[in-house]
């Protein structure tokens, strides 16, 4: 019997570049205020949120995608051609099937790369860089390329107070490739499925029974996110910052998904990160943009001197699943 | 623990959450209408009180804790189970 020959491949792997797409309309909190009979202020108070962008109809998830990819392999240095695997993580891509990642793939020149979408909503882009971890390490992609994108603005309903005036739209991008040294450390990930119903959208089955004149909409119990978000998350940043054998003081910057400023607030207070942690506040003028929200915070700190290369920084993602995902990583 | 030693050990971790003078956390104040703690301050108060005092507070209960009497009572009632 023949034995099957093993792949293999560099020891490590990291990321390489990282690109953003804001989509061109800012929309303040006055505009969406009215909808749901509430304010400036409370909004603010509530999430942190000033503003957001809302992409019109040229600005498809596609094209934002493709838009951040292309800064990403140009920050990283990698060619459309050298990209061996598109990973997109999105829940706003309206098309069942095919994946956004092939028409993304296609976009971009790329060389027929492997191309899927992950379905783990907020928590998407951490799980899609620990797969492009494994997958550069295992030597089945030399180059991957981790897309989140997201045009919520498509699925909210622009009249629900508990989600209208958080979610919105955007898209970023990295790259991950072979590295001299460690630079995506252990992933911490898992699913509370007991509340997979937490954040949801609702299945086009109910919608088309109903007179409802439009697609499923998300819908969120806001107090019970809210409190599984602030402190169990903040545990499972911690085992990422333990599992890479990174303190709370060795650290640089704090990337967690944008759900909310006041979830942020929390998890940086029971995790007792010291003063000197960058930590990102993207949300304040991006919303919510779920699986796109980290790598469009971070490359918005790498813009602002506040995440420079070779810093470490600490990525968490959470969301509908309820699942989760994170790991301390290297700035490129 | 005494109902006031109760009482004034929530009184510091609504202090600590949502900034309100631990003195004006009477038992018979409103945490939304005459403290100003929100829904979400609400959660982290009562995260924070799990902790403290060893008890469960399942979301579907903190609906009724309206006034700090209800969470200090809730919070007696709990302890000794």
């Amino acid at each position: 019997m023949s034995a099957i020959t093993p792949e293999s491949g560099p020891s490590y792997a990291g990321i390489l570049g990282v690109g953003a797409y804001r989509p061109r309309r800012i929309v303040p909190n006055s505009e969406v205020v009215d909808a749901i009979d509430s304010s400036d202020e409370w909004i603010q108070q509530r999430s942190g949120i000033k503003t957001r962008r809302f992409a019109d109809d040229s600005e498809t998830v596609v094209s934002m995608a493709v838009a951040a990819a292309r800064n990403a392999l140009e920050h990283a240095g990698i060619d459309a051609q050298q990209v061996d695997a598109v990973v997109v993580a999105t829940v706003s891509h309206l098309v069942q099937t095919p994946s956004a990642a092939t028409a993304i793939a296609h976009a971009l020149g790329t060389a027929q790369p492997a191309a899927f979408d992950i379905s783990a909503a907020c928590a998407g882009f951490c799980h899609g860089v620990a797969l492009a971890n494994d997958m550069v390490r295992c030597g089945s992609a030399r180059h991957v390329l981790v897309i989140g994108v997201e045009k919520l603005s498509d699925i909210t309903d622009p009249t629900d107070r508990g989600t209208a005036f958080i979610f919105a739209d955007g898209a970023g991008a990295v790259v991950v490739g072979p590295t001299d040294q460690p630079a995506i450390g252990p992933v911490v990930w898992g699913s509370d499925g007991e509340h997979y119903d937490h954040i949801r959208t609702e299945d086009w089955r109910e919608v088309v029974a109903s007179d409802k004149p439009w697609m499923p909409t998300l819908s969120m119990k806001g107090n019970e996110v809210f409190r599984w978000a602030s402190f169990a998350m903040a545990k499972v940043a911690q085992q990422a910052l333990d599992r890479a054998g990174v303190t709370a003081d060795e650290l640089d910057c704090f990337v967690p998904h944008q759900a909310n400023n006041r979830i942020t607030d929390a998890m940086a207070r029971s995790l007792r990160l010291p003063e000197t942690v960058r930590i990102a506040r993207d949300i304040i003028d991006a919303g919510n943009t779920s699986a796109a929200s980290i790598p469009l915070a971070l490359d918005r700190m790498i813009a602002d001197g506040d995440a420079r290369s070779g810093d470490l920084a600490l990525l968490i993602a959470f969301g509908a699943g309820l699942s989760y995902a994170a790991q301390v990583v290297r700035v490129p | 623990m005494s109902t006031e030693e109760i009482r004034a050990a929530l009184a510091d971790i609504v202090n600590e959450v949502a900034g309100i003078p631990a003195d004006s956390v009477q038992l018979d104040k409103s945490f939304s209408e005459d403290l100003d703690v929100d829904s979400l301050s609400m959660v982290e108060v009562v995260v924070e009180a799990e902790e403290k005092f060893g008890v469960t507070i399942p979301d579907d209960e903190v609906k009724n804790l309206k006034t700090v009497g209800d969470a200090v009572a809730y919070i007696e009632r709990n302890r000794a189970a």
